[in-house]
């Protein structure tokens, strides 16, 4: 046949090598025809049993099993399951009985195809379409853990965008919530279909997960943490240095979000953050897990709180290696910046809950944030950040924790807080803040590029230590927050931090990876990395209040 | 010409079988796959229908003396039946098997009865049509029925062959005139124009 050998020749489709199976002696033989016809290889089976053997003989023989549904000595469907489980590959179902049940049941079961006999040449052409679509959905068939990289790479990827660019925060919670869920396991989104064959994904368990922080506290966060290291330092055989890169990701992204809630907390919540107090910087890690602990280990607020004086360089990588699940990743930038003067005024009267809004004026802010350089005024900026984040609730003391605009940014932390402050909703500040909050950070970044982080995440951390002490009253257990906060509180305590800034409507600051976080929605957890921000706020004494000088002039902005 | 006549019949029977409802578009799709690699491919399906299908008669026919009938059972041989009978193209006994089954679905045990009598007739009265088919088809000649166009292309060589070998005839045909050996040029070119014409 001259036209099969050069179509042979011709590409893709041509040679597909198929597995035909049905009980119907006089079907093999018509569809075995057909498929040569089609220049396909065909191999045909009339029992359901021996397609499996000559299958599991053959790992990679195939690219194509036809399977009629009845057959009697197996169900079709779990022959399909069989073969979409053990091989992965695109099975077609065939069958005379076209009824809406059985294809549904099919397509249930993970049928690429449904296809009523009498089954034409013309449809037979077309399975190659199966073959191609899954190949290129799933590049690498044979490691599961590989694709599972790299699917969660790209929902990484997704989510940091959406973090980044997502002004609408209604849009953001889907992604925040799918992050969370996704912090403890990975195969949460992809595997919607269940057609799809499950691979072997890697599911980080908790003992997992806790080996992983551990491998990140030993590296500590003074230098970048890289995969490598901590795959080696978590001497798990199966483990591949992607699946640690990628669970570093969402780790430091799930940080940098909680930062932002808890910016606001933290700054409130210092006074509650007596413990935190206790643990210096070098302890910065218990603090993180401890807080972390009570927090339901939600907020990664890995802020180690190095005795270092760049507290937020120190946060950043903290919040890697806390234990916390989510790894604060601009916060790792931005150390220095936080440690520039943070001139966080802390207003008092910027009770608003709006402590995002505190948050988003430290991100703001953060641009400028150079004089962030002294540690001290870092921290104080940080409380009053916090402070400022809170704000925008009326009724937040907000004044008491100052708006934490830097010194430097104040006009522009002053616009972003009128913005917040307009809305009385913590919601809307969070999310306007977020707009802003972005789009400065962004801006903000493009100067500093690592400061920029720092900024959002000292901001952040701030704020949580803020919300933390005016959430004295909203007492979320785990606020890990509080802890930071405590911190901060010490020296917030000046800013008779009392109020009870509802942390929860503190979007903490968000990095602008997690714009979302801005949401109003209850934020109980302020696990920020701005925690370790906070507890190392209280190691500086030297409160700025200066930072309180910006509050003064925020606070109005922020009253909502 | 014998195989002309043949032919023609065949054609008429084929359309006959079409018009009537015995067979449907997959027996068309079943010739489309019949060529010179395959050239009896759907006698040979046909055929290995009809003996397939004769066992699962059979088990039908046992079940339903059965009393009561395992209409479960006879559902399950009823679709198998169907789908075979669907792969030849067997419209009528293919619609017959599925009224089948909607009796078995009712649990009517006499409209199974009658309905399997019916499918029954049918299965017999394809099976002889296409035996006689199909002996017309091996009588009329190789690839008559679905590949006119190929005959033509085995004829066009053959055509050149002759006219080649006329003109040569016709040559020599001319140089014998010169020769005064006209009756053998003559005959010669006699025999090529019968030739000719034989083939055609």
């Amino acid at each position: 046949m001259e036209s099969n050998i050069s179509s042979r020749n011709n590409g893709f489709p041509a040679g597909l090598r198929v597995l035909v199976v049905d009980d119907d002696q006089v079907w093999l033989k018509v569809l075995e025809r057909m498929l040569i016809k089609c220049s396909y290889e065909v191999t045909t089976c009339c029992l359901a049993r021996e397609a499996l053997e000559v299958l599991r003989k053959k790992k990679d023989g195939f690219d194509i099993v036809i399977s009629d549904v009845n057959m009697p000595d197996m169900d079709g469907f779990k022959l399909l399951e069989l073969v979409g489980l053990e091989m992965n590959l695109p099975v077609i179902m065939m069958s005379v009985d076209g009824e809406t049940s059985r294809v549904m049941k099919g397509v249930q079961h993970g049928a690429c195809d449904y296809l009523l006999k009498p089954v034409r040449m013309k449809e037979l052409q077309n399975i190659w379409q199966h073959v191609f679509r899954k190949k290129i959905n799933k590049p690498k068939n044979g490691d599961g853990h590989e694709s599972n990289d790299d699917m969660e790479k790209a929902r990484n990827g997704l989510d940091d965008l959406e973090d980044w660019y997502l002004i609408n925060g209604g849009d953001l919670n889907p992604s925040k919530k799918r992050k969370d869920n996704e912090n403890h396991e990975y195969d949460n989104q992809d595997n919607s279909d269940p057609s799809v064959a499950k691979k072997a994904r890697v599911v980080w368990s908790v003992e997992l997960h806790k080996k992983f922080l551990d491998a990140l506290n030993q590296i500590g966060f003074d230098s970048k943490v890289g995969p490598k290291k901590i795959l080696d330092l978590m001497n798990v055989p199966w483990l591949t240095r992607e699946n640690v890169a990628s669970h570093l990701q969402k780790y430091r992204l799930y940080l940098s979000r909680l930062q932002k809630q808890n910016e606001p907390k933290t700054s409130f919540c210092s006074t509650r953050q007596s413990e935190i107090t206790s643990k210096d910087s070098p302890k910065s890690f218990d603090l993180h897990d401890s807080m972390m602990k009570q927090q339901n280990q939600t907020a990664s607020c890995s802020f180690r709180y190095s005795s270092k004086e760049v507290l937020i360089q120190d946060m950043a990588p903290e919040i890697l290696e806390d234990n916390s699940m989510f790894s604060f990743s601009p916060s790792t930038k931005c150390t220095k910046v936080l440690n520039s003067d943070i001139s966080y005024p802390l207003k008092s009267t910027c009770g608003s809950r709006s402590g995002i809004t505190n948050s988003f004026i430290s991100p703001a802010i953060d641009g400028n944030f150079t004089p962030f350089q002294s540690q001290k005024q870092s921290r104080g900026e940080e409380t009053s950040m916090l402070q400022f984040i809170r704000q925008p609730k009326e009724d937040q003391d907000m004044q008491r924790h100052g708006y934490l605009p830097l010194p430097s940014q104040q006009s522009h932390v002053q616009a972003d807080s009128s913005l917040y402050a307009s809305s009385d909703n913590h919601g809307i500040y969070i999310r306007e803040s977020d707009k802003l909050h972005s789009s400065t950070i962004q801006s903000v970044c493009v100067e500093y590029k690592s400061s920029c982080v720092n900024n959002e995440h000292l901001t952040a951390s701030h704020t949580d230590l803020f919300s933390i002490e005016a959430s004295e009253d909203t007492s979320s257990p785990k606020d890990f927050v509080d802890q930071t906060t405590t911190n901060v509180s010490s020296n917030m305590e000046d800013f008779s931090l009392d109020e009870h800034l509802e942390v929860r409507q503190f979007h903490p600051i968000q990095d602008y990876t997690c714009t979302e976080n801005f949401r109003l929605d209850d934020i109980e957890v302020f696990d920020f990395p701005g925690m370790d921000l906070v507890a190392e706020l209280p190691s500086h004494s030297d409160y700025s209040y200066d930072l309180l000088d910006y509050p003064v002039k925020d606070q109005g902005l922020f009253i909502a | 010409m014998g195989s002309n006549q043949l032919k023609t019949q065949l054609a008429t029977m084929r359309d006959a079988l079409f018009k009537q409802g015995y067979l449907d578009e997959q027996f068309i799709q079943l010739e489309e796959l019949q060529d010179d690699a395959n050239p009896n491919f759907v006698e040979e399906v046909v055929t290995l229908f009809f003996r397939d299908s004769v066992r699962l008669i059979n088990s039908v026919e046992q079940a339903l003396e059965k009393t009561p009938p395992e209409f479960d059972k006879l559902d399950k041989y009823m679709h198998q039946f169907k789908g075979s009978s669907s792969s030849i193209g067997a419209a009528k006994v293919k619609s017959e098997t599925s009224l089948f089954r909607e009796y078995c679905k009712q649990g009517n045990a006499e409209g199974c009865v009658r309905t399997f009598q019916q499918v029954k007739k049918e299965y017999t009265t394809l099976r002889k049509k296409l035996e006689t088919y199909f002996q017309m088809a091996r009588q009329a000649g190789p690839g008559e029925s679905a590949s006119r166009p190929k005959l033509r292309f085995q004829v066009y060589p053959v055509v050149g062959v002759l006219a080649s070998v006329f003109l040569t005839s016709f040559k020599l045909y001319k140089s014998t005139l010169s020769e005064q050996n006209n009756a053998s040029s003559y005959v010669l070119f006699l025999l090529m124009s019968v030739s000719i014409m034989c083939e055609v």
